[in-house]
């Protein structure tokens, strides 16, 4: 074993003592330890919307994406931004209205707002499908992360299990408590180190910011502009937008949220996150390093570790590779929680309704372990990039907005029907792009690149909205009439 | 709604309605090439233009529970 891998297993060691330490003397009711009592405060719910947002994933697929396809990554900064304003106005409402209702899931959130457990359910399933992907890339940068920083000894695939294990263990220990602490040890890492890797890279090889840039213009001058096709100015604005639009609507944010105890939080995060998305651009500094300095390098999410097992000795490689660890335990059990109470409170709880606080809690547990399993087995089969598989999870999620932000209106116009229509509409077409790999092209081949090159996630939207609109409008006819004729509806 | 909220408007049409035209190399801006650091500025100012609203609002002056 070397120096990194025993910094990595200390930090592993802490996390989980972390997580023993933050239980101890608190009865875990389900509540507890989903959402922690709605107890916390606002810089508290920061750190923990902020570690939901820079995962392992800001460390190794967006330096990943700037390395394979250098400026395309700047999209992940642009949505960050844009998409933490959004905090402002639409999270207070739904917090407002999950407190009042004692909601601790997201989709627990749909089947009390449409009144409908059906939709429940339904919402638990996609969030469910939606977190597959994104969980996956934790496991996979948990294999690439411990197998480089193994210096080749440990394959992948035992990487990946040995970091599914880890993760486990943490998530039975403590629930989000110990995400809570963790959270901050793992933000105040990941803040030192995605700095110094970005500051330090570019200097050391290329004396300058301006430098590194050159570099990386002299030996491939389209790397710093958006291509005319593919990942081109249509690709970044579609992809860009519909990523802000779902911003949070992660169903592991979903219990960070209701575990704010004020909606004061909420607009103070809107003046915090954007500028805490600049940490982003450190990341593109080593990922445009690493362009340069690796030139043979045929996997970019091993961008970052690879340029680090290059220039530094193996304790400070331990170092970045503990931040790695921290920031797939902290998301990672976030994700696990929130899709494990998903399924016991809207699939487990109807099916059985007398079922105990505590054999609700076991469930949940199960269904940790199985979802594992599952991610388990997709980030040992899946060849895609970190990036793609992100790609893939947000076009998911974002099928959910529609339904959910018009619910959040005085008169919603959607109802249960429309609601699930489109979202199932939406999700089929994603899931269906996916795994057949069609693109835009293949759907319009006669219409310009512009079009083309959109994300494909706006047509599945836009067939969501279309679509959920009509088909509220038509089962609803008897309800419209009504209302219509009552004077008070009139004068709104 | 209240008139200042439009301000959060502003960082929507510079990101998603400037790509087109901001997409390009030159001139390089502290170091950054012109794209990257446009982004840069609009992230910073996105903060910027929430603070003001939040300072402005009368929402966030009142203490709820």
């Amino acid at each position: 074993m070397n120096i990194a891998l025993i910094i990595i297993t200390a930090f592993l060691l802490i996390s989980i003592a972390l997580g023993l330490l933050a239980k101890r003397g608190k009865e875990m009711s389900m509540e507890q330890w989903a959402i922690g009592g709605r107890g916390f405060g606002g810089i508290f719910v920061f750190l923990l919307l902020a570690g939901e947002t820079y995962s392992v994933f800001t460390l190794l697929g967006t330096s990943g994406l700037a390395f394979n396809n250098g400026a395309a990554a700047f999209y992940l900064l642009a949505f960050t931004a844009l998409g933490a304003i959004t905090s402002y106005w639409i999270l207070p409402p739904i917090w407002k209205y999950a407190k009042e209702q004692n909601i601790v899931s997201q989709s627990q959130f749909f089947s009390v707002k449409y009144k409908s457990q059906g939709l429940g359910l339904f919402v638990a399933i996609i969030g469910v499908v939606a977190l597959i992907p994104y969980i996956t890339i934790l496991f996979k940068s948990m294999g690439i992360l411990v197998s480089a920083t193994s210096y080749g000894a440990i394959s992948s695939n035992t990487a990946i299990w040995i970091g599914m294990i880890a993760l486990l263990v943490y998530v039975m220990v403590s629930g989000i408590h110990g995400s809570a602490w963790t959270a901050v040890l793992k933000d105040f890492l990941i803040f030192f180190v995605i700095l110094f890797l970005g500051i330090y890279l570019p200097l050391h090889y290329h004396g300058s910011f301006h430098g590194l840039f050159q570099a990386v213009h002299d030996m491939k001058p389209h790397a710093l502009t958006l291509p005319d096709k593919g990942m081109s100015v249509s690709w970044f604005i579609s992809t860009v937008a519909i990523s802000a639009f779902a911003y949070f609507m992660w169903p592991h944010n979903a219990p960070t949220i209701f575990s704010s105890n004020s909606a004061k939080s909420f607009r103070l995060n809107a003046v915090l996150l954007p500028i805490y998305a600049l940490m982003i651009l450190f990341v593109y500094f080593v990922g445009f390093t690493a362009m340069v300095e690796l030139p043979g390098l045929k996997d970019g999410d091993f961008a970052l570790l690879e340029l680090s097992l290059k220039t530094f000795d193996p304790w400070f490689v331990g170092i970045v590779g503990a931040t790695g660890l921290l920031a797939t335990l902290v998301p990672g059990s976030m994700m696990l929680i929130s899709t494990a109470t998903m399924i016991t409170t809207n699939i487990i709880e109807p099916l059985k309704p007398n079922i105990s606080d505590k054999h609700k809690g076991w469930s949940a547990k199960g269904f940790v372990v199985l979802l594992s399993l599952v991610c388990t087995f997709f980030s040992m089969s899946s060849g895609d990039t970190l990036a793609t598989l992100y790609l893939t999870s947000f076009s998911l999620i974002t099928q959910m907005a529609p339904s959910l932000y018009l619910s959040l209106r005085k008169k919603n116009v959607v109802n249960k029907y429309g609601a699930g229509i489109g979202m199932f509409a939406g999700i089929a077409i994603v899931i269906y792009v996916t795994f057949s790999k069609t693109t835009m092209a293949d759907l319009f081949p006669s219409l310009p690149s512009i079009i083309q090159d959109l994300n494909i996630g706006i047509i599945a939207l836009f067939t969501n909205v279309v679509l959920m609109l009509v088909v509220s409008l038509l089962t609803r006819k008897s309800t419209v009439a009504v209302s219509y004729s009552s004077p008070k509806n009139n004068a709104l | 709604m209240k008139p200042y909220y439009l301000l959060a408007v502003l960082p929507f049409i510079a990101i998603l309605g400037g790509a087109a035209f901001v997409n390009r190399i030159e001139p390089y801006v502290l170091g950054l090439p012109f794209f990257l650091f446009w982004i840069i500025l609009w992230a910073v100012l996105c903060s910027v233009i929430m603070f003001i609203i939040y300072r402005l609002d009368p929402l966030n002056k009142e203490n709820e529970e």
